[in-house]
This record gives C-alpha cells, sequence and structure tokens, in this order.
C-alpha cells in the first residue's frame, strides 16, 4: 500500500558511491602501465629458469612495481566484480553473502599475489 | 537474479493474422504486440495489413489506421502527434521511439511494435508509467532557492540560460530509461536516465540554490551509480538529447565537490 514515491524514496541516499568511481577510475588509469610493465616482464621472463626470475625479481623496483601491479588489479577486480553483484543479484541475503564472499575472495588472492613477490624478491 | 526468460504468463505466442484490405495493392504488414488484462491469456503477437495508400507516412498513422478499419480494440497513447507530448513511445523495429515522429519508410521490411520494454504492461502498447513518474518527481524537479524572493523574475544571463540547453527540452517519454539494462534490472533503486537528465538540468541552473542538498539526494550507488555509461539511452532519444552525457556531468560534480 506505499506511494510510488515512498518507494522510490526509500531508505533515502546512501550518500556513498562516489568514492567507488573514483576507485575504479584510478585504478584502471594506473592499470595501463602496471599491465603493459606485468606483461613486459612475463613475456622476458618466458621459458627462463627460477633463478633468472629471483634475480629479475630482487631487483627493488621491479619488485615494487609488481607488488603494485597486485594492488591495483586486485583492488579493481574487487570493485569490478562489486558492480556486477549489485548489477544482477536482487536477493538482499543473496547479495549481502556475495559481496563478503568477494571482498574476502579479493583479500586472499591478494595477500597470495604479495606473498609470493616479496618471497621471490627476498630471496635473492 | 536478472531474469534471462520471460515469466511463464508473460511469454509471446502466435496471434490472430487478421485479413487484408479489400483491393488495396500497396500494403505494409505490422507485427504488432498485445495483452490484455481482462483474460487470462498470454500475450499474443497480430499480424496486421495497413494500406499505404489510405494511409499517412508515420508508425502512428498505421496504427491509428489500424484501430479505424481493422480493429477498435487495438490499444495505444497518443495525443499530439507531432513528437512534443511523449505519449506513443513505443519500440518500433526493435527501438525505442515515438510512433509519430517514426516513418514506416524508415523501417525495413515488417514493422514490429512492442510496448516499451521491461515495463509493466496495462494494456497492448500502454505501459504503466507510475514508477518513472515517481522518479521523476523524487528528483525535485523545480527552482529552489533560499534567498528572499525577488521583485520580478530570478534573473539569469544569456550564457547561463544557455547551460540548459539540451536539458529543457525532455518530453519524459521514457524511451531512454526503458532502453536502460541498468534500469532493466535495478528500475526499484536506480533513477533512470531520464530522472538524471532532468535532475542535472536543475544541477545546471544557475538560479538554483540546492545543488548540494541536489548532489546529496544523488550520491548512492544505485540512484546514479548504476549507470554504467552504455549509451542506449543517447542512442534512443526521439529528441536527440544526451542523457548519458547529463549523467556524466553529474558524475563529475560528485568527484569535485571531495577534491
Amino acid at each position: 500500500m506505499r506511494t510510488p514515491l515512498s518507494k522510490v524514496r526509500g531508505l533515502g541516499s546512501a550518500k556513498d558511491g562516489t568514492e567507488h568511481y573514483r576507485l575504479m577510475g584510478l585504478t584502471s588509469l594506473a592499470n595501463v602501465p602496471l599491465t603493459l610493465f606485468f606483461i613486459w616482464q612475463v613475456v622476458s621472463l618466458y621459458g627462463q629458469s627460477y633463478e633468472m626470475v629471483v634475480e629479475r625479481l630482487s631487483q627493488p623496483l621491479v619488485a615494487v612495481v609488481m607488488a603494485l601491479v597486485m594492488v591495483s588489479a586486485i583492488f579493481h577486480m574487487k570493485l569490478g566484480m562489486q558492480t556486477i553483484i549489485e548489477d544482477y543479484i536482487h536477493g538482499e541475503n543473496r547479495k549481502l553473502m556475495l559481496l563478503i564472499a568477494n571482498t574476502f575472495f579479493s583479500v586472499f588472492v591478494g595477500a597470495l599475489s604479495l606473498f609470493a613477490v616479496l618471497k621471490l624478491g627476498l630471496a635473492g | 537474479m536478472v531474469e534471462l526468460t520471460l515469466p511463464k504468463k508473460s511469454r509471446l505466442t502466435p496471434g490472430k493474422t487478421w485479413p487484408k484490405p479489400v483491393g488495396a495493392t500497396n500494403l505494409r504488414e505490422y507485427h504488432i504486440y498485445r495483452w490484455s488484462p481482462d483474460d487470462d491469456k498470454n500475450p499474443t503477437v497480430d499480424i496486421y495489413f495497413v494500406d499505404m495508400d489510405d494511409c499517412g507516412p508515420m508508425v502512428l498513422d498505421g496504427l491509428l489506421w489500424i484501430k479505424d478499419n481493422i480493429d477498435a480494440t487495438l490499444t495505444l497513447r497518443r495525443s499530439c502527434r507531432e513528437g512534443i507530448c511523449g505519449s506513443c513511445a513505443m519500440n518500433i523495429d526493435g527501438n525505442n521511439t515515438l510512433a509519430c515522429t517514426k516513418g514506416v519508410e524508415e523501417v525495413g521490411g515488417v514493422v514490429k511494435v512492442y510496448p516499451l520494454p521491461h515495463m509493466k504492461v496495462v494494456k497492448d502498447l500502454v505501459a504503466d508509467m507510475t514508477n518513472f513518474y515517481a522518479q521523476h518527481e523524487a528528483i525535485q524537479p523545480w527552482l529552489q532557492t533560499k534567498s528572499p524572493e525577488p521583485q520580478k523574475e530570478w534573473l539569469q544571463s544569456h550564457e547561463d540560460r544557455e547551460e540548459l540547453d539540451g536539458l529543457y527540452e525532455c518530453i519524459l517519454c521514457a524511451c531512454c530509461s526503458t532502453s536502460c539494462p541498468s534500469y532493466w534490472w535495478n528500475s526499484d533503486r536506480y533513477l533512470g536516465p531520464a530522472a538524471l537528465l532532468q535532475s542535472y538540468r536543475w544541477l545546471a541552473d544557475s538560479r538554483d540554490e540546492a545543488t548540494g542538498e541536489r548532489l546529496d539526494d544523488l550520491e548512492d550507488p544505485f540512484r546514479l551509480y548504476r549507470c554504467h555509461t552504455i549509451m542506449n539511452c543517447t542512442q534512443d532519444c526521439p529528441k536527440g538529447l544526451n542523457p548519458a552525457k547529463a549523467i556524466a556531468n553529474i558524475k563529475k560534480l560528485m568527484v569535485e565537490r571531495k577534491i
């Protein structure tokens, strides 16, 4: 029996969303050079020995930029997946569960990736 | 979850093929969506033949010709027949547009006419606009000021007035909002391109003093940020407006007041 206007106004504005939008744009921008760097590293290390990889990643600049690749790309992935879930999943419970799972997954993958970079970088 | 298939009672079934007008030689075939709330039947697509020698050039002319000459029960909204009232918005040949400004000649082959997509159907080509109008109301489309009322009118420079060009012309036909996938999936919370274009019309108005409050009301992951720049709105607007650009400008203002 709610009026149409009451339905549209709903719970009011969440006063949120701009930060998500801004970070999406910022990580997109960062991902352009970072991804190119990542591809360059992977291609140039293709078929090389483990020792070569360790040697490359022990260079501070390479290790740090590699870590930045992981942070920026995974952050971007998390934000993008969040948008997809919000777009397409309509049951409030299911949506909440998936949003939590998305955060946990992203943090887990991010931690693993950073650990891998550190391990290789500090092994040399 | 997004519905990839139509609900059982909304699925299309073949409809009636109405007889060709006797003696007519210049025929155009119309396929028209039919659904009535008065019986329990699924929607159908009925086939009609319009005598183009006896009928005006626009799709609306064809629909009214059918109503006058073949089937008086065909239901549609129309009023001005010149693209200013927005009543006859419908999906023609796969795009949302106004039947009164869409020429039959622009359509190749069969003229397919459906109601605006993803809206509840009242009957045949008439969509339920209740939610759409409530969204328009929700953005408070009127001048809001705190300063004392001037003796005469609120003044505006010619340059400031030009800022409203491309915004004030919206006729609220809903072609843009109902062409937007984000609006299809989330029209309960996403305001849609039409309401957002109108909101920007007031944000861009130099006389309005409620810019902050308006932005506060829009700052929401759903109300504004469901727009993913798909651009269907701009492609379909029968008035040639650019709602996607208006929404991008709102997002720009949102970022601008943070940095």
